[in-house]
């Protein structure tokens, strides 16, 4: 895959230590290195992607709380900065954008003159990204840079960003990230990945790109001591996973089930809402909308996320392909679990437990796949 | 990423080539063919496609749609697009007349197995406008008569007054194609069947089974019942062709609005042999 840089697999001895009070001259260094930082921040009562400039950007001090159709902040009883787990947003909103241009027309004299719109945005460093969304990330690569056809923002924007991981040290209720494979340890697909201990950060290095930009900064290494402190919070993070998704032959499970009577049962409960798609950080749908200016004379192609459980999603001049809810339903649990694995060799779902939180009616997708396979057509 | 030389899709998908509509002819009510030219000359003459293949065309400030080629024009150098008149694009497009202009990007999607079928008898299926996606292959099947056994076409449409390419029905058969027509509701003057397509598969005489091969185009019921047909006639599964319609809006596999099970309509498609697709055609809904 072009846009990953190549893995570099440091042995943990060299592992570095970054003090919490020289992290503002590395946010410093990353706006004058002309990165756009994005990382955790507090907004509407949740912890979500934005600008961070200042180390008092980020949501120090505070937690969440996640189970079905919950998610709440909390005073943390420590100042820890990553002591949270993942809220709505994700990295997708970054490489793939809710809503961008992505061609455009001009009424000339000569008929219309189409062009691209020129993606004007920073190189991106995104600090925070946990294991999951690493893997999200891993995912959309294989969408949008595959051997046919390639979206030029998002490989723009991916090969020009900086990823800064932090590894987890503690679990929601809704994570199930062991079980797909994706964490909670960083282990692949960042440029520097961070674990937080209480005054300082472990640092290891994943590519070139992220020891240049480490090289200014007072790091020293990390003592033993440090490594098997960093190894004790990681851990928490797993032991306190504990939902499960049992992934064994889920692929032929979920295609063999297309009539199962679980369909129309989800049916019943699931509002058709798009808040797991919206949260998703893989799902890829998208729509083109015309927006012209008030002349009619430039018009903007403006692609925005959709979504299978949009009711006009699979309209046709024949009807709607998904007009109940329980084809819609299907269409997103069968393609992010199964037919993704046709599609791209990857499970679509990468265990971050958004669609669970964010979902109003707390549908709970390991809890779906589990009653099919309970009871298989 | 590589792109054939011989296509109009960019290194960015979403951007189009400019066309220009040569001449139009009217075909029903409500369908036409448009004869489409790259205002870019280089362009226009090095241009291929596959019979089965689609273009995106796109009127600014409206909207874009996924049309099937339905000829290459020799005579007049331009790329033929039968279209009938359904919703905001198609409307506007009907609105434009000749020297208007809008854009196209591809081909895209896979086409008819012709290739693969050098000495097969070759069984052309089609349901009212699903002819056009068939036409390109009626013709390279004319054009290399030798290639292939026995070439059929069974069509069926609405009415008599219904059915497309009339002008072309006595040039097909001149030049070696069998055809069968039939249509749902009769009208003065019309000496053929009537009844549903598949009624012609059930009659095809003569028909070698293990020799055939079925390219279909219809809308899906008509596909389903015709499949029947064909399957209870001795052909295989894999024997069969099917061209599909979804939404389309990226045309290349990332906006997400074709998935049909695992295959992606567009690139996977539209063109499908039915063993592969048929446990996610059949599922209502999906």
């Amino acid at each position: 895959m072009t846009a990953v840089a190549p893995p570099r697999n440091l042995p943990e001895s060299e592992t570095l230590l970054l003090a919490k009070t020289d992290f503002q001259a590395f946010l410093d260094q990353l706006w004058q290195g002309g990165y756009r930082v994005i990382g955790p921040t507090i907004a509407q009562q949740a912890i979500v992607y934005d600008e961070v400039r200042r180390v008092e950007d980020l949501p120090r001090g505070w937690t969440d709380e996640q189970r079905g159709g919950q998610y709440r902040l909390k005073r943390r009883d420590d100042d820890a900065w990553f002591g949270f787990v993942v809220g709505p947003h994700s990295p997708k909103r970054y490489f793939f954008p809710p809503q961008v241009a992505v061609a455009q027309a001009d009424r000339t004299a000569n008929g219309w003159q189409f062009s691209e719109v020129p993606d004007q945005e920073p190189p991106y460093a995104l600090l925070g990204v946990r294991a999951c969304e690493l893997g999200a990330i891993a995912v959309q690569d294989r969408t949008f840079i595959n051997e046919q056809y390639v979206d030029p923002i998002y490989r723009r924007r991916r090969e020009r960003a900086l990823i800064v991981a932090v590894n987890c040290t503690q679990a929601a209720s809704t994570c199930f990230c062991t079980s797909m494979k994706t964490g909670p340890r960083c282990t692949k697909g960042f440029d520097l990945a961070l674990t937080e201990l209480p005054d300082s950060f472990t640092v290891e290095v994943g590519s070139d790109r992220g020891e240049e930009v480490l090289s200014t900064l007072p790091t020293i290494m990390a003592t033993p001591s440090m490594l098997r402190q960093a190894e004790n919070v990681r851990q928490q993070a797993v032991d306190q996973i504990t939902k499960r998704l049992d992934t064994k032959d889920i692929r032929d499970l979920l295609l063999g089930s297309l009539e199962h009577p679980r369909w129309d049962e989800v049916a019943t409960r699931c509002l058709s809402c798009t808040n797991c798609t919206m949260v998703c950080p893989t799902c890829f749908c998208s729509s083109v909308k015309e927006v012209s200016d008030l002349t009619g004379d430039h018009v903007q192609r403006e692609r925005e996320w959709d979504t299978c459980f949009n009711w006009d999603f699979s309209y046709m001049n024949g009807g709607i392909v998904r007009n109940q809810i329980r084809s819609r339903y299907r269409q997103w649990l069968t393609h992010k679990l199964a037919s993704w694995i046709d599609q791209f060799g990857v499970s679509g779902c990468v265990g971050c437990g958004r669609c669970i939180t964010w979902c109003p009616v707390a549908i709970d997708l390991t809890e779906e796949v589990a009653a099919i396979r309970e009871n298989p057509a | 990423m590589s792109v054939p030389a011989s296509s109009a899709i960019a290194e960015n998908p979403w951007l189009g080539q400019s066309v220009e509509i040569d001449a139009i002819t009217p075909e029903l009510p409500g369908v036409a063919t448009y004869h489409l030219r790259f205002r870019d000359a280089e362009l226009n003459s090095r241009y291929r496609f596959r019979p089965g293949q689609f273009n995106m065309l796109y009127l600014p400030g409206v909207g874009e749609i996924a049309i099937s080629l339905s000829a290459a024009n020799d005579i007049s150098g331009t790329w033929d697009h039968t279209i009938r008149v359904a919703g905001n694009v198609t409307r506007t497009l009907a609105g434009l007349g000749v020297g208007g202009k809008l854009a196209l990007r591809g081909p895209y999607g896979t086409s008819w197995p012709l290739d693969e079928c050098a000495g097969a008898d070759i069984i052309l299926v089609a349901g009212g406008i699903g002819l056009a996606p068939l036409r390109p292959a009626i013709h390279a099947a004319l054009a290399q008569r030798k290639r292939f056994g026995p070439t059929t076409l069974l069509y069926g449409a609405r009415s008599p007054d219904m059915l497309l390419y009339r002008r072309d029905y006595e040039a097909w058969t001149d030049r070696g194609l069998n055809m069968s027509a039939t249509v749902d509701r009769f009208q003065p003057g019309w000496s053929g069947d009537v009844g549903v397509v598949p009624l012609l598969v059930d009659r095809l005489r003569p028909l070698k089974p293990a020799n055939s091969v079925m390219f279909l185009c219809g809308p899906e019921v008509m596909m389903r019942y015709t499949v029947r047909s064909a399957l209870e006639r001795g052909l295989r599964k894999d024997q069969i062709w099917v061209s599909l319609e979804r939404n389309m809006q990226c045309a290349v596999g990332l906006c997400g609005h074709c998935q049909l099970g695992p295959a992606f309509v567009c690139k996977d498609g539209p063109v499908f042999r039915y063993d592969r697709i048929e446990p996610f055609l059949n599922v209502e809904g999906l």
